[in-house]
């Protein structure tokens, strides 16, 4: 493991937007993302405008554009939907570049297509300009529940280690030459998969009997110093 | 004699599955003295660091931690006494800095504010990791986490230190470097460990445990030097590895 700075969708920098208080950031995203789920599906002077300030919130944050549509790709099972909706929806039916498609599908596609790509890149725009840590803070911030907070600030933690085991189970299964994409090894990924899965389990206890060992009793304290 | 800071009395200890890991261990460890807890796999060793701080409640026997017994109404008392690291430092490292991760335990313990930035300030200084308090532990190397993870206990000023294996997976530099924080931390000091070069080099008295027993009780170098005590529990040292060539001892 490096030793890089931050998480992997945090972009180091130091515009306004990196420096907003992050509950505020985490309001201001809810607040926005409210506002583009209930535009109507056909009022894309709307959708335009809600575009136009994202983009302009991301051209402040300076986080070039070229880092963020890459990490876009995790919309895709989405887009997908969103493109073939026109083509399975019912109702009438119109003609687009010669291919008969139905009119409510193609609005509701749209529509889904915009609204999806608004909040994924509002959502990967905070992320950009906020340490995972702070979001945390934030959330406390905001009385989110405790508990909540506890688990996502366990789940940053050991996301990396849980890849990296993965990384080596397959790492593994490869020297033996087992090859995780081909469909005829899907039952040993399976299988390898449940194993990592009681391992994390196991890592989980391993890690409540240290926290008991140094005096846990089921509420975080507070230790955020400056 | 004054109180020992471990005093464990014929110990002895069942999982709820019926295998039987103790039976019966008689183990004494004084202020100030570093000691070696050695024995073969399945012998019962983390069994018995687990009855230290109260985490499994002992069959049948006592411990008692500087005449505190262990037992459920002064479980956080006995666990600011003793002070386990555990073998895998990202077991004990979960939160997001390492700052948060020193503070864990003291702040548990009632610890706020300045008095408690100074104690993580002055836990990670004795393990010369302070230039790191800001920074998130999983970007940290092995060797840097199993530091960081002896501040995290060295946070609570154990009155005992218990070390599960702390040069597994060093490289010899890291491995190196933990020897010398060790060596000059002021505190009382039991080490689980495999690695019986390291256990000579930093423990002047060794205890072995096998199949839930304690079969010997002498010098590291008694120990490491019966050739029929070290075959009879499946102790081996490392191949060209001779503890009467070795000119000079600590202890």
């Amino acid at each position: 493991m490096g030793a890089g700075h931050g998480h992997r969708l945090h972009f180091h920098g130091h515009s306004p937007v990196h420096r907003a208080p992050a509950h505020l950031k985490v309001l201001a995203l809810l607040g926005f993302m409210l506002v583009v789920v209930a535009t109507p599906r056909q009022a894309y002077a709307v959708f335009a405008l809600e575009a136009a300030v994202l983009l302009g919130i991301v051209a402040l944050s300076r986080v070039p554009l070229r880092y963020l549509l890459p990490r876009m790709v995790v919309e895709v099972p989405f887009a997908v939907f969103a493109v073939l909706m026109p083509f399975i929806a019912h109702g009438p039916h119109t003609e687009v570049l010669g291919v008969s498609v139905s009119e409510p599908g193609l609005v509701a596609g749209t529509a889904l297509l915009v609204k999806g790509s608004i909040g994924v890149l509002a959502s990967l725009t905070l992320a950009a300009t906020t340490e995972p840590q702070d979001l945390l803070r934030g959330l406390q911030r905001l009385r989110a529940p405790d508990l909540v907070v506890q688990i996502m600030g366990f789940m940053i933690r050991y996301l990396d280690v849980v890849t990296a085991e993965l990384g080596r189970m397959m790492t593994a299964l490869r020297s033996r030459g087992c090859d995780p994409r081909s469909p005829r090894h899907w039952p040993v990924l399976a299988r390898s998969l449940g194993a990592l899965f009681i391992r994390s389990y196991e890592r989980g206890e391993r890690v409540h009997l240290a926290m008991l060992s140094r005096g846990y009793d089921g509420r975080l304290p507070r230790t955020d110093q400056p | 004699m004054t109180t020992p800071v471990l005093d464990v009395q014929g110990l002895a200890f069942a999982y709820p599955d019926g295998h039987q890991a103790l039976f019966g261990v008689d183990l004494h460890v004084h202020r100030g003295e570093r000691v070696a807890l050695l024995g073969p796999n399945g012998a019962g060793k983390t069994t018995l660091v687990l009855h230290l701080n109260g985490i499994l409640a002992a069959g049948r026997g006592s411990v008692a931690v500087s005449g505190l017994p262990v037992a459920k109404e002064h479980l956080q008392e006995i666990r600011r006494r003793v002070g386990i690291v555990f073998q895998d430092p990202d077991d004990q490292l979960f939160l997001g800095t390492v700052r948060q991760d020193v503070a864990f335990g003291p702040a548990n313990l009632g610890l706020r504010g300045a008095a408690l930035d100074k104690r993580v300030m002055e836990s990670l200084e004795r393990v010369g990791m302070a230039d790191f308090v800001d920074r998130p532990p999983h970007h940290l190397s092995y060797g840097q986490r199993r530091r960081v993870a002896v501040a995290t206990v060295l946070a609570m000023e154990p009155e005992i230190l218990v070390l599960d294996e702390p040069s597994s997976n060093l490289d010899p530099a890291s491995r190196r470097e933990l020897a010398d924080i060790l060596r000059s931390l002021d505190v009382t000091v039991l080490m689980v460990t495999h690695d019986l070069p390291y256990a000579l080099e930093l423990c002047p008295r060794s205890v072995v445990l096998s199949e839930g027993v304690v079969v010997a009780d002498r010098s590291t170098f008694d120990v490491l030097t019966d050739d029929d005590l070290m075959a009879a529990h499946r102790l081996e040292l490392p191949w060209g590895f001779d503890p009467r060539r070795i000119g000079s001892l600590p202890g």
